[in-house]
């Protein structure tokens, strides 16, 4: 019992410390790859610290909703982020929700977020209320069925048995329905988490916004709580899509060896989003409505690793 | 104490009372102010009574059961609660209730203020003859009283008889209905000669002892014939038109609980009259189901006539509900009984949770309608502040009929998805693909629906008012309050307090499968569920909501440990610079689903025309006329032709009936004569 409360005391301080850090490994990386030298890795940790303590401007058209928005989404993200494995394949709240529930929190955060934008009044935060549930809603059947292939690759929608039934396996990541499914669910990342080339979280430029779009009233405590969910949301997916996909080191379950794990684990999550970076500084963003097309193929690819698990 | 067959009968007497009451209370000629609460309190009284008998008969291990003969051959008014009946009355004594208590603050200003007892003898009547749908044992009493249901609803839904809408939309109703019950009559009767008995006990399994062509047909003629009722494309076209027009209590009944008698009627075939069925007809009631789940939505997102969008969404709550019944047969044709009843319990629960979430939607609806005098969410806006308890309510339904965690409709959701899941494993060859397809096509259905709740709530309760009526709009009275009230509670409980529910399914499963498989999806103390084993998966909507009020503390602390001094300025939003921002301003209901237009451009074919008037050049217009509509695929592919057929035919048919008296004596003196030659030859 003691245990399992450490070990989601020490899973939630690991969501919340970690996840502005690979914002800010992130940005910087992005940077240098543009040849500029960018702020520090530690910036968006400052910026959290700033908001906090700064004072709000709430839209006088608004309602409870947008006051309420913030602290569901944060506390939805958070409670997802418990749910998946992170250092441990023992993910320390697995047995309350599987995958699904992962996926349908994620979801209950987002619908606030879309009313939060509507409730502004001003055109902007129905815009992004509209492309968000638009892109989410087109992204769900790709990420149900590669999730789908890997819950019955392991037999379960139970996180931790998916990581524990990775561990098995050496080599498996090799198979054709892993990289299949993996592609799918990157495309996917990429869309959930709003990068180029489906969205430009770096821009304000009024015609190509989504995400910033919705919360571009908010200010103070309640940005700060919006910008740490997103990131929380983040490292949710990234550490979902490192731990099923490549397990190497993560420890059965809660122990010494779980401190070495870390280590791996944020080696491994740094190199997955210099992949991401990679990919956002490499192409242009897309048109709004060529990003369903980016989602089809992600659907087929999920489909195609959903045939290959019968086939071989 | 009373036993259930008193409990069920008093409460059917009192509908009686109601509709008996109603029709005097009209017959009368005067007005009787005090007529209209009162004959809701036996409304509600019914209800409750027949609540309480619905309960124990799902409890009691006997099924009660009782037989009054008619003196008719054939027709005997045979009555029986087993597991099956009692679930489905259960859930009509639920949303009867609470549309009861809605009602004492409804009548007064809808449609019906102008005849309350002629309003009041219809609603009982249905209610009296639903009861009696969910409970009648016998075939020609189910389709006396399926006959009843229909037409106490079609009166129910033109009773505001001087729009051209209702009266359409009631006559399409009446007209579907029909076609439906022609076909269960002739289905009921193939299986009811393979029989030789017309009760239902004797209807037990037939399906087995039937020839297989014979079984078929009479599984197509059944299915389609309830799926007319329940409103499964590509038989649906009568709901969206039927379902906004009418007062919307009964609009909350009937998609609460009216379309429900279709998917009473189909559990009632599938699982009870037909054992093991062939692979295709899982199938086909799957794809049927994955086909109206994604086109409702998608018709819904595209409509923003607040009553119309939640009827679409009644087909699609119908297609998630044929799709746990689709893999329940999948898995019964493959001797998977315990995965059957997962599947069918998902489908069963749905069952229940849409009735309770759609009906809190309807009813709330209703409220908005009432203080705005529109269906038109682009008139709507600002409404939170107006009516802050309807808004809350309404927001409760809406994130329950989203599927998300922790309320009700995400429970039946899961249950259905673990059974999909479950369905590659345990099904042979290429069958096995259909399972997660079908998942992903579920997950995309959510997520619309997701989208189209975050758009009907939002234009229509939040920002600025887009109109004067919605700027005068003010909460309803208490009794409505409460009946939404009642319901919303009911969202959350049903959602944390699945797993207490589950037993309740076991006499249903076992009567159907052979197992009462209720404790295999249960763990952990009664606090998780799972899809069979704690292995394959669990979930605990009690402890997410528990988890996510605990978490509320972090962003709390936080907060209180940084802050200095709190500065909460209210400001304008930003108006891009315009003077001051106003509704005009605000996204519009057509603008917020435009995108999914345009990716589904393929589906709806949208047409849009914009005409702009100026005086000194095109850039300084006066005035921009826009109509945007998209094509009624079916309305127009499938029963335009279907239309017209049958014009042609009854063109053709008016030369026999040509109004000559001489014809039609000779008419009557072949057939005379040739009955006479049929009797003789028998």
């Amino acid at each position: 019992m003691i245990e399992r409360v450490i070990a989601v005391m020490f899973q939630m301080a690991l969501m919340l410390l970690l996840s502005p850090l690979i914002i800010g490994f992130s940005r910087r990386l992005k940077a240098r790859l543009q040849t500029r030298r960018g702020a520090s890795v530690f910036q968006p940790y400052r910026d959290l610290y700033k908001l906090l303590r700064k004072g709000m401007v709430i839209p006088d058209t608004a309602s409870w909703i947008f006051s309420a928005t913030p602290y569901v989404l944060f506390v939805t993200t958070l409670l997802a982020g418990l749910l998946i494995p992170v250092i441990s394949a023992e993910a320390p709240l697995s047995l309350f929700g599987g995958v699904l529930a992962v996926v349908y929190l994620l979801a209950l955060g987002r619908f606030f977020l879309a009313l939060g934008g509507l409730d502004t009044g001003g055109s902007f935060g129905g815009l992004g209320s509209s492309r968000e549930m638009t892109i989410s809603a087109i992204a769900e059947p790709a990420l149900m069925l590669a999730v789908f292939t890997v819950a019955l690759g392991a037999g379960s929608t139970n996180l931790s048995v998916v990581a524990q039934a990775a561990l098995g396996q050496s080599w498996r990541f090799l198979a054709p329905q892993q990289m299949l499914a993996f592609a799918a669910l990157f495309i996917v990342l990429i869309a959930e988490t709003g990068r180029i080339p489906v969205d430009n979280p770096a821009t304000h430029l009024e015609l190509t916004m989504i995400h910033e779009a919705m919360i571009l009233e908010y200010s103070g405590p309640y940005l700060a709580l919006i910008e740490w969910s997103a990131a929380m949301k983040q490292l949710v997916l990234m550490a979902l899509l490192v731990n099923v996909f490549f397990p190497f080191g993560l420890s059965a379950s809660w122990s010494a060896a779980t401190l070495l794990g870390l280590l791996l684990f944020s080696v491994k999550l740094l190199l997955l989003a210099a992949v991401l970076v990679l990919v956002e500084t490499t192409n242009a963003k897309m048109r709004l409505f060529r990003v369903p097309e980016l989602l089809a193929v992600a659907f087929v690819l999920s489909a195609m690793a959903l045939i290959s698990t019968f086939l071989f | 104490m009373w036993s259930t067959r008193e409990l069920y009968t008093a409460g059917l007497i009192a509908y009686a009372l109601g509709l008996a009451g109603g029709l005097a209370g009209h017959l009368s000629k005067r007005t009787l102010p005090w007529l209209p609460g009162w004959l809701c309190f036996l409304s509600l009284s019914a209800a409750l009574l027949e609540f309480g008998a619905s309960v124990s008969a799902l409890f009691a291990n006997v099924e009660p059961g009782w037989v009054l003969s008619s003196g008719v051959p054939y027709l005997s008014y045979s009555v029986r609660l087993d597991p099956l009946s009692a679930y489905f009355n259960l859930i009509l004594s639920l949303l009867a209730a609470s549309v009861s208590v809605y009602s004492f603050g409804y009548i007064a200003h809808s449609a019906a203020r102008r005849s309350p007892g002629l309003f009041c003898f219809f609603f009982n009547l249905l209610l009296f003859s639903l009861t009696l749908v969910f409970t009648a044992s016998n075939i020609l009493f189910f389709l006396i009283v399926w006959e009843l249901t229909a037409v106490s609803a079609y009166f129910l839904v033109v009773f505001d008889h001087e729009s051209e809408e209702a009266r359409k939309g009631g006559l399409l109703y009446l007209l579907m209905s029909r076609g439906g019950s022609g076909m269960l009559l002739v289905g009921f009767l193939l299986l009811a000669s393979a029989a030789g008995s017309l009760g239902f006990g004797a209807l037990h399994g037939i399906g087995q002892r039937v020839s297989p062509l014979f079984g078929a047909v009479a599984f197509l003629l059944l299915f389609l014939g309830f799926g007319v009722k329940a409103g499964i494309i590509p038989v649906h076209i009568w709901l969206p038109a039927a379902h906004p027009v009418a007062p919307s209590n009964v609009s909350a009944l009937m998609s609460g609980i009216v379309i429900k008698a279709g998917i009473y009627g189909m559990a009632r075939v599938f699982f009870d009259f037909y054992g093991a069925l062939p692979v295709w007809a899982g199938m086909l009631v799957l794809v049927i189901g994955v086909v109206s789940a994604l086109l409702g939505v998608l018709y819904a997102l595209m409509e923003h006539d607040l009553k119309r969008l939640l009827a679409y969404h009644s087909i699609e709550n119908i297609g998630i509900i044929l799709m746990g019944f689709g893999s329940a047969l999948l898995f019964r044709s493959f001797g998977h009984p315990q995965l059957a009843a997962l599947a069918f319990i998902a489908g069963l629960f749905h069952t229940l949770n849409h009735g309770v979430f759609k009906c809190l939607l309807f009813l709330g609806a209703g409220g908005v309608l009432h203080a705005t005098h529109t269906r038109n969410m682009e008139k709507m806006g600002g409404l939170i502040r107006r009516m802050p308890s309807t808004a809350l309510y309404f927001l409760i339904g809406a994130i329950a009929i989203s599927g998300l965690p922790p309320l009700n409709g995400f429970v039946s959701e899961w249950f259905t998805y673990q059974a999909l899941l479950a369905g590659f494993g345990a099904t042979p060859t290429l069958t096995r693909l259909a399972f997660p397809v079908a998942g992903a096509m579920l997950a995309l259905t959510a997520a619309l629906a997701a989208a189209c709740f975050v758009k009907a709530f939002g234009i229509t309760f939040l920002a600025l008012p887009r109109s004067e009526a919605a700027d005068r709009a003010h909460e309803v009275s208490f009794p409505m309050r409460s009946g939404m009230a009642i319901l919303a509670l009911a969202c959350v409980l049903l959602g944390l307090g699945a797993t207490w529910l589950l037993p309740a399914f076991d006499p249903i499963t076992s009567r159907a499968f052979g197992i009462a498989a209720s404790h295999d999806f249960v763990a952990g103390n009664g606090l998780l569920l799972t899809p069979g084993s704690l292995q394959s998966g669990s979930v605990s909507t009690a402890i997410i909501a528990l988890l996510l009020v605990a978490f509320g503390a972090v962003p709390l602390l936080l907060w209180l440990f940084w802050r200095r001094k709190t500065t909460r300025v209210s400001g304008p939003a930003w108006d891009c610079g315009l003077p001051g921002l106003t509704a005009d301003n605000e996204y519009t209901a057509t603008a917020f689903s435009k995108p999914l237009r345009m990716i589904f451009a393929a589906l709806f074919r949208p047409r849009r025309e914009i005409e702009a008037e100026f005086e000194v050049s095109p850039y300084y217009p006066t005035a921009i006329h826009f109509e945007s509509e998209i094509q009624p695929a079916f309305e127009k592919h499938v029963y335009g032709p279907l239309r017209d057929g049958i014009l042609a035919v009854a063109g053709w048919m008016r030369h026999v009936q040509a109004g000559s008296i001489h014809l039609y004596l000779a008419y009557v003196f072949v057939t005379l004569i040739l009955l006479l030659l049929f009797g003789v030859r028998g």
